[in-house]
């Protein structure tokens, strides 16, 4: 055995404490980047092996937070993949506007870039006042971040970059202020935010949505829990309701593959579920 | 009178996967193997190339276009298959799964780079143990040393083009300063290497 084998029977096993002490699930995620990022929180602990964390998990009860926090990859961008937030706005937002409000739910919302980029799409086209944003996510830390609506200064230009190719119609620079090397966004656009905690390995739907996002975040789970996901989206949708995925994610070969057309080119991940018409 | 029976030959292939990592010079020196190799090659071949993430259909219909053998982009929990060449996405880490299906991840870059060539190999190595070669070509940085170590770690086959000949030679120095190499060669020699490594059997391998 060598030690690339030993370092697996290590993240096995804490992958069971992780279930048995905490009650989070990681068995239906793809076991690459799990396994990186406990590699990852192995070193920035300072630890040398992977099961150096098993004391913390069975004796710090704290830890959980500094776990999930640690399994979660928060690296996201506003308008990240320009051209599908413009098919969203030229394409989707049109067909939005029958509904009297709209309900729209982010799921696996990380630190909530791509919330504020939704609630600045709604506030150019004029839906936001009529609109209830659900933002959620399965961890607390990243939520608290989400919430605050504060990012760092050396990310804006990226996201400014991203909000023109979208088709923004305002200056971005007027939906923030800066103060030191951060920026807030502004707290009008989160008056009709919700953020809150929801697992998708295991929490259920909790009401109907007129469009569902939930983007680069099926990729790190294996086909049973992205049926699980996606079966769960497709239950909350409204009649005529649509799902957006991330840029590599895709509902064919799903158990729903059949429940949707997409919206555009495929390239464009937006799917509208049939019937209702 | 009993009759002595012949023993059957094995035919399953020992090489499961051969893993490619390549970066500055790739498209010379992937021109100079792919389209050697013939349409019956079974072995899956998975190729890792540093680039925009707006190259990716490009890659995927030039290839196409220079190979007898299908070429694909890697999908995330889609299985590999034999008798195909997948080019792992731009923008996104690949990895191979336990039950030899694709994985995706946006982490951070790893030494700047997203793909990173040595967590490809590194998951690639865990999944086919032994029954993997790895290959690193040309580039201009040292990504891929790493991940190349770990499959020969595996008793992997671990080949490098010359870094005498490439285009670039620091990846495949790096890669020859980390770990001995079973084959340096030039970049012509290795589609010949490979259809020879891939034409051994079970029995043959388990024999030497």
């Amino acid at each position: 055995m060598n030690n690339h084998e030993i370092e697996e029977l290590e993240f096995k096993s804490l992958l069971d404490l992780i279930k048995e002490c905490y009650g989070y699930d990681f068995g239906g995620y793809a076991k690459s980047s799990i396994k990186r990022r406990i590699t990852q929180l192995t070193l920035s602990e300072g630890h040398q092996y992977i099961s150096e964390l098993i004391p913390k998990i069975l004796y710090e009860k704290e830890f959980l937070d500094t776990f999930l926090k640690g399994m979660s990859v928060t690296v996201t961008e506003m308008f990240r993949d320009p051209w599908i937030w413009k098919t969203l706005r030229e394409e989707v937002i049109p067909r939005l506007r029958i509904f009297p409000r709209l309900k729209i739910w982010h799921a696996g919302c990380a630190t909530g870039q791509e919330v504020y980029s939704m609630a600045i799409l709604l506030k150019e086209e004029g839906l936001l006042d009529h609109s209830q944003i659900y933002a959620t996510d399965f961890n607390n830390s990243s939520l608290e971040i989400a919430q605050k609506g504060i990012y760092p200064l050396r990310e804006m230009r990226k996201h400014t970059s991203n909000y023109i190719e979208s088709g923004g119609k305002e200056s971005f620079s007027d939906y923030y202020t800066v103060k030191y090397d951060a920026v807030k966004f502004n707290d009008k656009l989160k008056e009709n935010i919700v953020f809150s905690n929801h697992n998708l390995v295991e929490d259920n739907s909790f009401g109907e949505m007129n469009l569902i996002i939930c983007r680069n975040v099926l990729i790190y789970f294996k086909q049973n829990l992205q049926d699980r996901a996606l079966n769960l989206f497709k239950e909350s949708l409204s009649p005529r309701g649509f799902l957006l995925l991330g840029d590599k994610e895709s509902i064919d070969f799903s158990i729903i593959s059949n429940d949707f057309v997409s919206v555009s080119s495929k390239k464009h991940k937006i799917f509208q579920i049939k019937g209702g018409d | 009178m009993k009759q002595l029976s012949t023993p059957t030959p094995t035919t399953t292939p020992f090489f499961k996967a051969i893993v490619i990592g390549v970066s500055a010079g790739g498209m010379e020196a992937l021109m100079s193997i792919i389209p050697k190799l013939p349409e019956d090659f079974n072995c899956p071949i998975i190729i890792v190339q540093h680039r925009s993430a707006s190259e990716d259909d490009f890659l995927v219909e030039y290839f196409n276009r220079n190979s007898k053998i299908e070429v694909l982009e890697a999908k995330s929990n889609n299985r590999i298959e034999p008798n195909k060449i997948y080019f792992a996405p731009g923008g996104y880490h690949l990895m191979v799964e336990e039950d030899f299906s694709f994985s995706l991840s946006l982490d951070i870059p790893v030494n700047y780079a997203i793909p990173s060539i040595d967590l490809f190999f590194e998951s690639a190595a865990l999944a086919y143990k032994n029954r993997l070669i790895g290959v690193v070509l040309t580039g201009a940085n040292s990504d891929g040393a790493k991940g190349l170590k770990i499959i020969t770690d595996f008793k992997g086959i671990a080949i490098v083009e010359d870094p005498q000949t490439a285009n670039t030679p620091t990846m495949p120095q790096s890669a020859l300063n980390e770990t001995p190499a079973n084959y340096v060669l030039k970049k012509e020699e290795i589609a010949d290497k490979l259809m020879e490594l891939c034409g051994s059997t079970e029995q043959i391998r388990e024999r030497g």
